[in-house]
């Protein structure tokens, strides 16, 4: 119903500009010099304010309605849903939606029909409401600029005001994204600290959320606060990025000298493309690589060599992570150290420093603050990639720096605690946000002091 | 300082550090680094290499055999008395086809076996005929040759996959049957079936007998029209061996099979060790030698929806899902991103909001993407209300992702117009917003088209986010629309590497490969934007 609204309005809005057009034109009596805006920025000007308004209007409804309808049916029916918890009072809103859109739900009752009936009445209530305020909208602002149209109006000011608010608030999205990211985790954090105090997440060595409610009777549904220690989360992110930084550092730093400083022109034109096709590649075609290729042939190996290795080992996934973070280390090495100068390699060659001397000892010094940030970033990325470790790691969190044992993440345990049937305001899902909080701070500080390095210590050049 | 240097000429050069024989050694020595070195960079260069063609060639090899699917053609008997044309609806169209199935194999008569049998064929076949019959009934009434899709695990077996079968070779000498079927003793002309029987894992037991266990490799002995697998081998009178074997199919006569007449097959997988029995084996080479079974351009995989069984299920759903989420990404990254960037780069006076903002953008593009979903979960689904797997909210949820790689090549883009351009078009009366919007936003368009289509292939790819809103759900009708419940390429790749079955593998690296083809395709039409249209000022 809605989308019909959306269209009449656009149909409208192109009327309104043809007729603002021809009334610009009308007023001058086709001289059209003589106008102070172009008859085309008369027109946009009519159907901005013919369709503007009442689609901003459309859009706030769209984003309103459904937390007003749900908590209307959720008061009308407040008896019936009484001593229900949370989730299953959101389920029933859910399921009388559900219902009164004409969909399938699990099972129905003469509660939740009435229900969805009350939602379809709501529902249509408010449809016609918006329809009503849209219409007004866009007639009152069409009759408002119509009446404004003349020759010395100046309508190119106004359009290109509001073209200018447009894009200023195009560019305000990012900091809402990260406002909306830091308030989200920081919101479920509290509400997940309020059951679970914070030192214990940040310092417990236990974590096992999938038991997160223990004891029976009165005690039911308390919070076993000492099974949400992060800490074994951590130690096994940490070694996991540690290996893939061992396979990706040493791998992308030569690779970025080689195709900087020794590669021919042929050479570079193969190699770039394969580092960029390595980059393009989807985690989730690496983490299916790590589980079905990758780790087996690691325990083939050690099984021949006598060791123990887990069929979800740490090192099978950190090794992965590191083919897919090298061509991450090798662009990023690359632009610093075509960064530093000619002029410097020169000086070195006209000393008598062999090619090799050169790079150790004058160029990765100079570029040393650059590629000590790339491989931060490249941490940063390890730290916060997620498909390669939930196919290929384990779920268990164990507390362990040994590589062939599986190891868990912070991200597997996102992926684990808020993937499938969930209900909201439980800890267990709670933690999961409090993992990301955590994930996005780490992320945050490496990024932060990864360019701060560069600010610090940067040769300046020239 | 002139004597010293005639002299020097006299002599010879003296020995200097720098041309003495440590420093010969230590020049040579250099040189060695310089070249070690030099190689240790290639090595690094190839070993990338390296990776990239081993993982494309596991997904390549593995991929192949799900391409295709193979048929069985079957005898189905559609005449009136089974199939009632005025309720076609509630024919049982599945049990149609297996009794076509096990008219083939009368000697299978225990329960189990037809069960067994049964289970060759696909559990969609039902589904196929009814299909088949709606939109040609002019199959009624009469026999048709149908041809039907295989269970995943036959599947598997014809391709090769699951055990590992030698060729029939003939057996020098003769085989003389005690009966046709059940358990029966074969006697073979001479010893030489033991040798045999322990080079493929028999155990030895008293008396130089051999006992072929379920951890051995499965010896299967085929003569007079049936077949027979080996169970123990024992030494007998004048070099003979008695064998003991059940009979998988039956034997026409208990006449003895001269030396060449019969012929052994090895199945070196032993059958402990591999999902489908000897039964199985046999019976499906029966049916290929019979030459009904067929296989065709696997048509399931591609056009149809998920499903449980390897062989009905297809990536159809997936990409639809995938196609619908681009669709909401473009729509909403593409508009926001480029106005972020014209805003940022040519409108934006250099005050704390646009330094914020800008800090704010290169925050966004190292955040990490599972931190996205966390977002899309706890503002768009809980705050908002919005329906779950929808590809509408997966849509935002990856443009806000992909805005800051947007706004970042579009910011570079327009940078590159130089100013003259702008000089120009302001100088003959046009105003900012003209100058801008006619003149300087249609040159930098190459640039923001390629940026833009590199973030979606981006996008395309992505996972995680889309886990945390529910996109991983099992859904098997094809989306018809932004708000229906949907899963994407990716994600499905994802569930499938995660299903026990075999045949999964395979429809994972298939689907894997579909995925990069898009991939490569996106890469392709950025790279011929950038080649053909971008240009140096």
């Amino acid at each position: 119903m809605v989308g019909y609204l959306v269209v009449l309005l656009v149909v409208l809005a192109a009327a309104a500009y043809w007729l603002g057009r021809t009334r610009a034109i009308a007023s001058v009596n086709g001289d059209v010099a003589r106008l102070h805006s172009l008859p085309g920025q008369h027109g946009m000007f009519l159907a901005l304010f013919a369709a503007g308004p009442a689609l901003l209007a459309i859009v706030l409804w769209s984003l309103v309605t459904p937390g007003i309808e749900s908590s209307i049916i959720a008061d009308r029916f407040a008896s019936e849903l009484s001593g229900m918890g949370v989730p299953q009072v959101e389920a029933f809103i859910r399921d009388a939606r559900a219902m009164a859109f004409g969909g399938l739900v699990g099972f129905a009752d003469p509660t939740k029909e009435a229900a969805a009936a009350l939602y379809k009445s709501v529902h249509a209530t408010s449809t016609w409401i918006i329809w009503t305020v849209a219409l007004v909208l866009s007639a009152s602002g069409f009759y408002w600029a119509y009446s404004r149209i003349a020759q010395a109006y100046r309508a190119r000011h106004v359009v290109e005001r509001v073209l200018r608010a447009f894009l200023i608030a195009c560019s305000v999205v990012a900091i809402l994204t990260t406002i909306g990211i830091v308030l989200s985790l920081i919101f479920e954090s509290l509400r997940f600290f309020q059951q679970v105090p914070f030192y214990k997440f940040l310092f417990g060595t236990h974590w096992s959320p999938q038991s997160a409610f223990t004891g029976a009777g009165a005690e039911a549904g308390a919070v076993n606060e000492d099974i949400f220690g992060m800490v074994p989360l951590f130690a096994g992110t940490l070694l996991i990025t540690f290996i893939a930084m061992l396979v990706a550092a040493p791998i992308g730093l030569m690779a970025a000298i080689y195709l900087s400083d020794y590669a021919s022109k042929s050479v570079r034109a193969v190699a770039k493309p394969v580092l960029e096709i390595l980059a393009g590649i989807p985690t989730v075609v690496y983490g299916f690589f790590a589980a079905l290729t990758v780790a087996p042939y690691f325990r083939g190996i050690g099984e021949s060599l006598g060791l123990n290795v887990a069929s979800e080992s740490a090192l099978a996934a950190g090794v992965v992570m590191g083919i897919m973070i090298i061509p991450f280390v090798s662009s990023l090495s690359d632009d610093v150290i075509n960064a530093v100068p000619q002029s410097l390699r020169d000086g070195s060659a006209g000393l008598g420093a062999t090619k090799s001397e050169t790079i150790r000892k004058v160029v990765l010094p100079a570029a040393l603050p650059g590629i000590v940030s790339a491989i931060l970033l490249a941490v940063s990325r390890a730290i916060g990639e997620t498909m390669i470790v939930v196919m290929a790691a384990g779920l268990a969190a164990n507390l362990t720096a040994n590589p062939l044992e599986a190891v868990t993440t912070v991200t597997v345990q996102i992926v684990t605690l808020l993937v499938g049937d969930q209900e909201f305001d439980s800890a267990k899902t709670l933690a999961a946000f409090a993992l990301g909080l955590v994930l996005f701070c780490i992320t945050l500080t490496l990024n932060i002091v990864a360019l701060r390095v560069v600010q610090k210590y940067r040769e300046q050049y020239d | 300082m002139t004597d010293a240097i005639s002299s020097f000429g006299a002599v010879g050069r003296p020995a200097s550090i720098h041309t003495d024989d440590a420093a010969k050694a230590r020049l040579k020595g250099r040189y060695r680094t310089e070249k070690w070195f030099k190689w240790l960079g290639a090595a690094a260069v190839a070993l990338a290499g390296l990776f990239l063609v081993l993982l494309l060639s596991t997904i390549v090899t593995q991929a192949i055999p799900a391409l295709r699917q193979n048929y069985v053609t079957l005898p189905i008997d559609l005449s009136a008395a089974k199939v009632d044309p005025a309720k076609l609806d509630e024919v049982n169209y599945d049990a149609i086809a297996q009794e076509a199935l096990t008219a083939k194999f009368p000697d299978v008569t225990s329960r189990q076996d037809k069960r067994l049998l049964r289970g060759l064929i696909s559990t969609g076949t039902g589904v196929f005929l009814r299909k088949d019959i709606a939109a040609d009934p002019g199959m009624l009434g009469g026999t048709v040759d149908y041809a039907v899709p295989l269970d995943d695990f036959a599947d598997l077996y014809l391709k090769g996959l699951l055990a590992d079968v030698g060729s029939d070779e003939a057996i020098s000498t003769s085989v003389t049957p005690s009966g046709t079927s059940g358990d029966i003793d074969l006697t073979f002309g001479d010893d030489a079936m033991l040798a045999l029987a322990r080079g493929h894992g028999a155990t030895e037991g008293e008396n130089g007998m051999f006992t072929l266990t379920s951890g051995a490799s499965s010896l299967l002995v085929a003569f007079n029209g049936g077949t027979v697998k080996l169970t123990s081998l024992s030494p007998a009178a004048n070099g003979t061996v008695i064998a003991k074997g059940t009979v998988i199919e039956a034997l026409d006569s208990t006449a003895p099979a001269a030396s060449g007449q019969a012929f052994l097959r090895v199945i070196e997988t032993p059958e402990a060790s591999r999902k489908i029995s000897d039964k199985v084996i046999v019976w499906l080479d029966t049916l290929k030698s019979a030459g009904l079974i067929e296989s065709r351009f696997n048509s399931i995989f591609f056009f149809t929806g998920a499903s449980r069984e390897p062989e009905l299920a297809g990536v159809w759903g997936a990409v639809v899902g995938s196609f619908l989420t681009m669709i909401v990404t473009l729509a909403i990254a593409f508009p926001i991103g480029v106005s972020a960037a014209i805003y940022l780069e040519e409108f934006a006076p250099k005050n704390r909001l646009t330094t914020m903002i800008e800090v704010n953008i290169n925050n966004l593009a190292a955040v990490p993407s599972i931190v996205f979903g966390l977002l899309g979960l706890a503002v768009f689904l809980n705050f908002f209300g919005m329906p779950r797997s929808a590809p509408v909210v997966g849509g935002m949820v990856l443009a806000l992702m992909t805005l800051p790689i947007i706004i970042i090549a579009s910011r570079a883009s327009l940078r590159a117009v130089p100013p003259s351009i702008r000089e120009a078009a302001l100088g003959i009366g046009a105003s900012k917003v003209q100058t801008v919007f006619h003149h300087v936003l249609p040159l930098a368009m190459p640039g923001i088209m390629t940026g833009t289509i590199l973030g979606m292939a981006h996008a395309l790819g992505e996972t995680a986010p889309l886990l945390m809103i529910g996109m991983v759900a099992f859904i098997v009708d094809i989306p018809g629309g932004f708000t229906d419940p949907a899963t994407i390429l990716p994600v499905q790749i994802f569930m499938w590497a995660d299903f026990p079955e075999a045949g999964f593998q395979q429809k994972t690296s298939a689907a894997i490969l579909i995925l990069l083809v898009f991939l490569v395709i996106m890469n392709a039409i950025a790279v011929i934007l950038r080649r053909r249209f971008e240009r140096r000022w």
